[in-house]
């Protein structure tokens, strides 16, 4: 398989705070690869520079085969890059049905009848369906969380990034969303995950990645990665909760 | 009694033109958080705009819509992509000065242009022609004047909540960022929201020219006014600018009527008394 997304040499700070440093990877197209990391690792940085609304200060990111650094947030979205929010920021004054539309339209590039259709789809999937009318900006926590993720895969994304969609829900709703997941997935859309929650993001993905002060310290299969070492004081050892 | 009545009605009618002179402002902050201290000038340019139309090719100005519509839409677009959008930021004071100088460029170019002489726009016949209804002589041009006002905003009500572009506006007038990333070109959005704005301003800048002789120095008074129904009616809400328009033109005319000093006076108390009362104004938008 290809390399749907190719990262290298990736590297950002802020002053002194380093963001990511030297990062390389590559994405195989119709793969989901987890990121793990502490606090403050650097990760969701990553997730911006890939989407565009962070510049890199050296290296270079392709999409696709095609070389999108320079590219703007905008134009990187239409490639077929989306991602969801940690912290959920839906367009507070659209309703639930429009936020995901602007995906739909925007992202996905259909039109009319063909886009509603679409959204509808997408609401059912994410457990939104009920709420198409409600205004974003007065829904509860977990459905904010799920129209992160009904936005972005209203836009039908070949990539789509998650930011920590699993903290905060029950089991029970765990459950449902590992299987959103796994749907998505299964119909053929590339994904990178970053998840606290470990036991969730290794029902679904086939790769981690570790990074630590905007380093990468280990890639590789789930299993193995988890029993390093390096892994378990590195990381497990900040956060023994996990 | 009639009389107050008449005044009353007027001032609905009168309403309407303000409402046109506030529904651009009112877009062009509520996508952009942008003060256009131009707006009055961009009126009035669109109105001389209109005068060369009508002399040139002999036509009423109503059809000079045709070409003024959008020759001011190419200028607002060019306008927001090529000066103004350079400087949106965090600070909102840049724009605000921007504009300022915009304004003394404008009314110096229409003075060396046209000088200072008042023009006026020949509407013919419309201008002079009434209905009478129940005892009230009604222009027809103040009615089509308010009836063009309700289709205007309308049309952008419609345009912000039933349509693509619409969306693009609200989604980047609610975050700009995740408007980027779920693919909005921020720029290419706003310079959309201020051709339409534009094209707004010169129907406004038409039926001023209309109603009113105008010369180059009647933009701000025009930018008072708008700023005056926007603020009455609450920033963000288009049917409340056209509420904002009427209450500020039945003041001045109420106030004309006591003592025809007093128009633009009862006007100004009018804005002043919804200020104190109702800072954000009578209709704020309740979406946020």
């Amino acid at each position: 398989m290809p390399a749907i997304l190719s990262i290298s040499g990736l590297s950002k700070s802020f002053g002194a705070v380093v963001v990511a440093d030297e990062t390389s990877f590559d994405v195989q197209e119709g793969s989901a690869v987890g990121i793990l990391g502490p606090n403050g690792a650097g990760k969701t940085s990553l997730f911006n520079l890939i989407t565009g609304t962070l510049r890199p200060n050296a290296g270079r990111i392709e999409f696709g085969g095609t070389d999108v650094t320079a590219q703007s947030a905008a134009k990187r979205c239409k490639m077929g890059i989306a991602r969801s929010f940690q912290v959920p920021q839906p367009f507070g004054g659209m309703t639930v049905f429009e936020n995901a539309l602007v995906g739909a339209t925007q992202g996905a590039g259909l039109s009319g009848r063909d886009a509603q259709t679409f959204v509808l789809e997408v609401l059912e999937a994410t457990g939104l369906i009920d709420k198409a009318n409600t205004r974003a900006g007065s829904l509860s926590l977990l459905d904010r969380k799920r129209l992160e993720m009904a936005r972005a895969l209203a836009a039908k994304p070949k990539l789509l990034l998650l930011d920590e969609i699993a903290g905060g829900l029950t089991d029970g709703e765990c459950v449902a969303l590992i299987e959103t997941i796994r749907n998505v997935h299964a119909s053929g859309t590339t994904i990178i995950w970053i998840e606290h929650v470990v036991h969730a993001l290794l029902a679904v993905v086939e790769k981690l990645i570790v990074i630590d002060f905007g380093k990468k310290i280990a890639e590789g299969e789930p299993k193995a990665i988890m029993d390093s070492a390096e892994v378990k004081e590195i990381y497990l050892g900040v956060d023994p909760d996990v | 009694m009639m009389e107050w009545t008449n005044a009353i009605v007027q001032g609905i009618l009168l309403g309407g033109l303000y409402a046109l002179f506030a529904a651009g402002l009112s877009l062009i902050f509520g996508v952009m958080r942008l003060v256009n201290i131009a707006h009055g000038d961009l009126i009035v340019l669109a109105a001389y705009f209109g005068l060369t139309t009508t002399v040139l090719l002999g036509v009423h100005p109503f059809v000079a819509l045709l070409f003024v519509v959008p020759v001011m839409a190419g200028l607002g677009y060019v306008l927001q992509r090529g000066l103004l959008n350079k400087t949106l930021g965090d600070d909102i004071l840049p724009p605000l000065l921007v504009t300022f100088g915009l304004s003394v460029i404008i009314q110096n170019a229409l003075l060396e242009g046209y000088t200072a002489d008042p023009q006026k726009l020949n509407g013919g016949a419309i201008e002079t022609a009434s209905l009478q209804v129940g005892g009230l002589a009604l222009g027809v041009l103040p009615l089509l004047t308010f009836g063009i006002a309700v289709a205007v905003i309308a049309l952008l009500q419609w345009v912000f909540y039933a349509t693509s572009l619409g969306r693009g506006f609200r989604a980047v007038s609610d975050n700009q960022d995740i408007a980027q990333i779920m693919g909005f070109n921020k720029s290419h959005i706003f310079g959309l929201a201020m051709a339409l704005a534009l094209a707004v301003t010169a129907i406004a800048g038409i039926l001023l020219g209309m109603r009113t002789s105008f010369d180059p120095s009647v933009g701000g008074g025009r930018l008072i006014f708008g700023f005056e129904a926007v603020i009455i009616g609450g920033l963000g809400n288009l049917w409340g600018t056209l509420a904002g328009g009427v209450i500020l033109g039945v003041a001045q005319t109420i106030g004309a009527k006591i003592d025809p000093g007093w128009q633009l006076l009862a006007g100004h108390i009018a804005f002043l008394v919804v200020l104190a009362v109702r800072p954000n104004g009578l209709f704020p938008r309740i979406d946020h």
